[in-house]
Formats: structure tokens, C-alpha cells, sequence
């Protein structure tokens, strides 16, 4: 019996009563990138702070490589929305890419020259290995970002989850990004990663996952990327979302 | 000797003080800090009521436990959707003021009165000296904050990379598998543990003091976390030895004295650091202009 990477049942959320998902189900492959896609307040960020129990569910089950998820840390990167931290603090870039090690280290052992150096080969993985001792707030929005997805990379994980990587980014770092996926990938890894842009979904994932409250749908984009299923997540939400079925359609004829 | 227990003393209470407020600043909970350091008053005064006597350890306890019900009432405030600053100015009001109904009732024919809690007398330290099997072992004070210093040190010491990421990302903290709420309380239960300590010394609105301003003037001249504690320990030292001869030229309040000398190292800092100074920064502008100038002439 194969066991997924990631499997979801009956998975249930509610901010304050309100629910935001709604017993969403379904099961991961393994080797995929996954693009998350939603309306804003879809819950796509709730769906992944839920499967790193970071937040309170009020139902369901999360198994990571058939276990639960506080069995299998190390073997989960993650990487939170940028304006998630105070890019003030005071720090420099190579040290944020080490914090992806402290998971790793335990209680007591500190990190040292190995987390240094795998470290430094994440940072020159994303191509920014000059700019290692650069306090962070002098970074630019890409080079932040490229600085978090290093330390996802130093967390030497199998299952990665990404809050919208590309929100914000210049091109170099987009295409960095999409890289490093690409890596990931041929790795055998796999990559949850919520997106916005949906004239880039088709070229960047194999597999999506629709979500609007509850699961909408979910299986390689090439089936359910459709037309059809845009408009039950997105409803009337969009007016370019006529042009763009349009070209969907078009796609796959 | 007198000058040397009185800045002792002072440079103590700062340099327990400088260390954890570094990580208040950076977590922005500096005023978490002036609420802890106010509502701590019930507790001493219920650990005073239970013990009849001025155990400081019991009060240590005593605060320390209420320390910890602010920071828990200030979170259940605000998860229930009031404001994080109306939370905190209603938490450490309420229970100071019952604190303060306390000792009214209470003590106020014994020595603990409003007074000395809340603008403590760092003159009269030397004074009140521990006395071991009849030996002298020099202040009281000194040893209490001496082991309050330690412990803040050992336990920054031990588990620094897990309060560095509990306050740079929490959630990824949480997603590795580090206790957040856990190293939350802790870092609470010291400040509290640290404010009660200093209390006697300095009085409780000047430990506030030292637990912003050496650790923001810090803030502004580094760009590492490990050196603005650093920084933060030596510009409280300074700040007390400097303010203990400002005092004693003055003929004023030591404490004060004190404070006021962290306040102006803050506001030398703010002008001139050479990272995030206004000096710094208008000559940053200034040469850009200059630079735009020539490169259209």
C-alpha cells in the first residue's frame, strides 16, 4: 500500500463560530506541485496553518506520510506569507536561513558550522549567496522572499507548504522560484503552494486544488483546471475570468 | 562602598532588565512590560498577607504568579476581539488597583507602603544588608538581583535560538515544534520575576524605564540580535553609574538620575547612530542629491 504525502479528511476550521472551511477531503501524490487557488478568504492560508496545527480544528484528520503531522515535523518546510514577520528585526539573511535548522538542533544544541554551511549552499541555491550578511530589512521584497524559501530548503524536508510565494515578487526571483520548484520536483518532493495568478497556473503546476470554503476540486490541472470548476470557485467574482475560460477552453481543445 | 552598592545595584536591575527587554521591544510588548510591572502589586501584597512578613522569595513567587495571570488576561481580552491596547491598559489598572485596595486595608500600618513600591529608594540599599549565620554578606538587594540576573541569563542562555525565533516567526517556531506559549509565559514570568526584584531598588515605573530604553537605544545601533543585547546590558550600566554621579551633583533622586540618563543615551542614539540616526539618514539624502545633481548637470 503506497501512503501519500499528505492526506486530508473531513478537515474543519471555524474563526469564532464562523466556519472558513468546511470538512474539505483529499489526497496528495506524491512528486507534485500543487497550486492552492481560491478567492481572497477562500481559506487557502487556513488550510495549510491547519495542517501544521497552528491553528485549532474544530474537526477532522491530517496524516503526513501516514502519520500525524507533530510525529512527522522534519519532514515538513514551510513557508509563512512575507509581511508575516517584522523584517526590522534584527538579523541578517544567512541567520534567518539557519532558523530552518532549530527543528532539527532539539532543546539544547545550538547551531554551528554544519547549519552554517547548509545554510549558505540554500542561500546560493535561490542566488543569493553575496548578499548572506545582509541585514534583512535592506533585502527587497524578492530577495526577502528568496530568503524564506532558503530556509524552507534548510529544513531538508519532503513535503513543502508555501503561503503564496509569488505575491509581490519581481521577475528574477519568480523565475528563481519556479526553478527551485522544477528542482524540488525532480527530487521526488512535493509542493503545496497557494497561488494568485491564474494565467500562470497551467505552466508552473501539475496539480490544483480549488477551494472556496470547502473543496471545490482537486486532481492534475489538466482535468481540473477547467473552465467549469473557475466559475464554482470564483462565482462572478472576476470579470477576467470570461477571457480567461475562454483561453482555458481554447487550451484544451 | 556606599557609591559602589548603590551602582551595583542599579547596574543590576539594568542589565537584568536590558536582556529581556530587548526580546519585549522586538516582540512589541514594551508595554506589556509597564502592565506587568503594575500588576504585580496584589500578588505582593497577598504573599505579604499569607507570610505576615517581607519574604522577598515569597513575594518573588507572589508576583510571578500574577505576572503570568496579566499576560493570560491581556491574551483572553484580546482574542474575545478587544483592542491589544485597551486589553492591556484594562488588565493592569483593575488588578493594580486591587492591589492597592490591599494593602490599604492591610499593611498600611507596616512597612509597605505605595511609596516605597512604586518609587523604591535606591539610596537606602546599602542599609538593608543580609545577615548570614551574624555575618554581614553585604546588601540584601545585591544578592536578590545578583541571582535574578543569573537565572535571566541562564535561561536566555540555554534556550536563546528558541526565544529568537518565537519572536522573529512565531508560527514557523510553532511548526518546527518549539513551545511557543510555553517560551511565551517564560519570558513573562521573568520579566515579572525581574520587575518584583528590582522593585525595592528602583521602584516599579523606573524598572519600565529600564526595560524599553537601554534595549531601543540598542535597537538603533546594531543590526544583530546577540549585540543589541550586549549593547542593551552596557548602555544600562552606564546609564546607572552615570546617573548615580548625576545625582550626587544634583543633590536629586537616583533613580531618577538614572532614567534620565538612559533617556538622553536613547536620544543620542536616535540623532546619531550611525545605522538608523537622523544624522545618518540626512546625510544619506543629501548625498543622493548631490549624486542626482551631478549626474543631470
Amino acid at each position: 500500500m503506497t501512503t501519500y504525502p499528505l492526506e486530508v479528511e473531513r478537515l474543519t476550521v471555524a474563526y469564532q463560530k464562523k466556519p472558513v472551511l468546511n470538512s474539505v477531503s483529499f489526497k496528495i501524490p506524491s512528486g507534485k506541485l500543487i497550486g492552492v487557488l481560491g478567492p481572497n478568504g477562500a481559506g487557502k492560508s487556513t488550510l495549510l496553518k491547519a495542517m501544521l496545527g497552528l491553528i485549532p480544528v474544530v474537526d477532522g484528520d491530517v496524516k503526513i506520510f501516514g502519520g500525524a503531522y507533530h510525529e512527522q515535523r522534519k519532514r515538513v518546510g514551510y513557508v509563512p506569507q512575507r509581511e508575516s514577520v517584522d523584517w526590522d528585526f534584527p538579523t541578517h539573511a544567512l541567520d534567518v536561513v539557519m532558523m530552518g535548522r532549530y527543528g532539527h538542533l532539539g532543546w539544547f544544541r545550538r547551531p554551528g558550522a554544519a547549519e552554517r554551511n547548509l545554510a549558505l549552499e540554500c542561500l546560493t541555491k535561490v542566488g543569493m549567496s553575496e548578499l548572506a550578511g545582509r541585514q534583512i530589512s535592506q533585502l527587497s521584497g524578492g530577495q526577502q522572499q528568496r530568503v524564506f524559501l532558503a530556509r524552507a530548503l534548510a529544513q531538508t524536508a519532503d513535503l513543502y507548504f508555501m503561503d503564496e510565494p509569488f505575491a509581490g515578487v519581481d521577475a528574477t526571483t519568480e523565475k528563481a522560484i519556479v526553478a527551485l520548484l522544477q528542482e524540488l520536483k525532480e527530487q521526488g518532493k512535493t509542493v503545496l503552494v497557494v497561488h494568485h495568478d491564474l494565467a500562470t497556473v497551467e505552466q508552473y503546476f501539475d496539480h490544483v486544488l480549488l477551494l472556496n470554503g470547502g473543496l471545490v476540486a482537486e486532481g492534475p490541472t489538466q482535468e481540473v483546471f477547467t473552465p467549469d470548476n473557475l466559475q464554482k470557485t470564483y462565482g462572478g467574482r472576476i470579470a477576467i475570468l470570461q477571457d480567461f475560460s475562454a483561453s482555458a477552453s481554447a487550451g484544451q481543445v | 562602598m556606599m557609591d559602589f552598592w548603590i551602582i551595583l545595584t542599579g547596574s543590576l536591575v539594568a542589565a537584568t532588565c536590558g536582556v529581556l527587554g530587548c526580546f519585549l521591544v522586538l516582540r512589541k510588548m514594551a508595554m506589556v512590560g509597564d502592565a506587568i510591572s503594575h500588576s504585580v502589586l496584589p500578588g505582593i501584597a497577598i504573599a505579604f498577607l499569607i507570610s505576615g512578613s517581607r519574604d522577598s522569595v515569597l513575594m518573588l513567587a507572589g508576583a510571578a504568579v500574577l505576572g503570568l495571570i496579566t499576560v493570560f488576561l491581556i491574551q483572553m481580552l484580546q482574542q474575545s476581539g478587544l483592542q491589544s491596547d485597551a486589553s492591556i491598559g484594562i488588565v493592569f489598572t483593575a488588578l493594580f488597583a486591587i492591589g492597592v485596595i490591599l494593602i490599604s486595608l492591610n499593611a498600611s500600618h507596616i512597612d509597605l507602603d505605595l511609596d516605597c513600591v512604586l518609587f523604591g529608594e535606591i539610596a537606602y540599599v546599602p542599609w538593608d544588608t543580609w545577615i548570614l549565620n551574624g555575618y554581614d554578606m553585604g546588601p540584601a538587594a545585591v544578592w536578590m538581583l545578583g541571582g535574578t540576573l543569573l537565572l535571566v541569563l541562564a535561561l536566555i542562555g540555554l534556550f536563546y535560538k528558541q526565544f529568537k525565533l518565537c519572536a522573529f516567526d512565531p508560527a514557523l517556531a510553532a511548526a518546527v515544534g518549539i513551545p511557543v506559549v510555553l517560551f511565551h509565559y517564560l519570558l513573562m514570568g521573568m520579566v515579572s520575576v525581574a520587575t518584583v526584584a528590582s522593585f525595592e531598588s528602583v521602584g516599579a515605573i523606573l524598572v519600565v524605564g529600564m526595560l524599553i530604553v537601554p534595549a531601543s537605544t540598542a535597537y538603533l545601533l546594531t543590526d544583530r540580535l546577540s549585540r543589541m543585547l550586549l549593547y542593551s546590558v552596557l548602555i544600562g550600566i552606564l546609564s546607572s553609574a552615570g546617573g548615580y554621579y548625576l545625582a550626587k551633583w544634583l543633590d536629586a533622586s537616583i533613580a531618577g538620575a538614572m532614567i534620565s540618563v538612559a533617556g538622553i543615551l536613547f536620544v543620542l542614539a536616535f540623532i546619531f547612530s550611525p545605522l538608523h540616526g537622523l544624522a545618518a539618514r540626512y546625510l544619506k539624502r543629501r548625498r543622493l542629491k548631490a549624486g542626482t545633481g551631478m549626474a543631470q548637470a
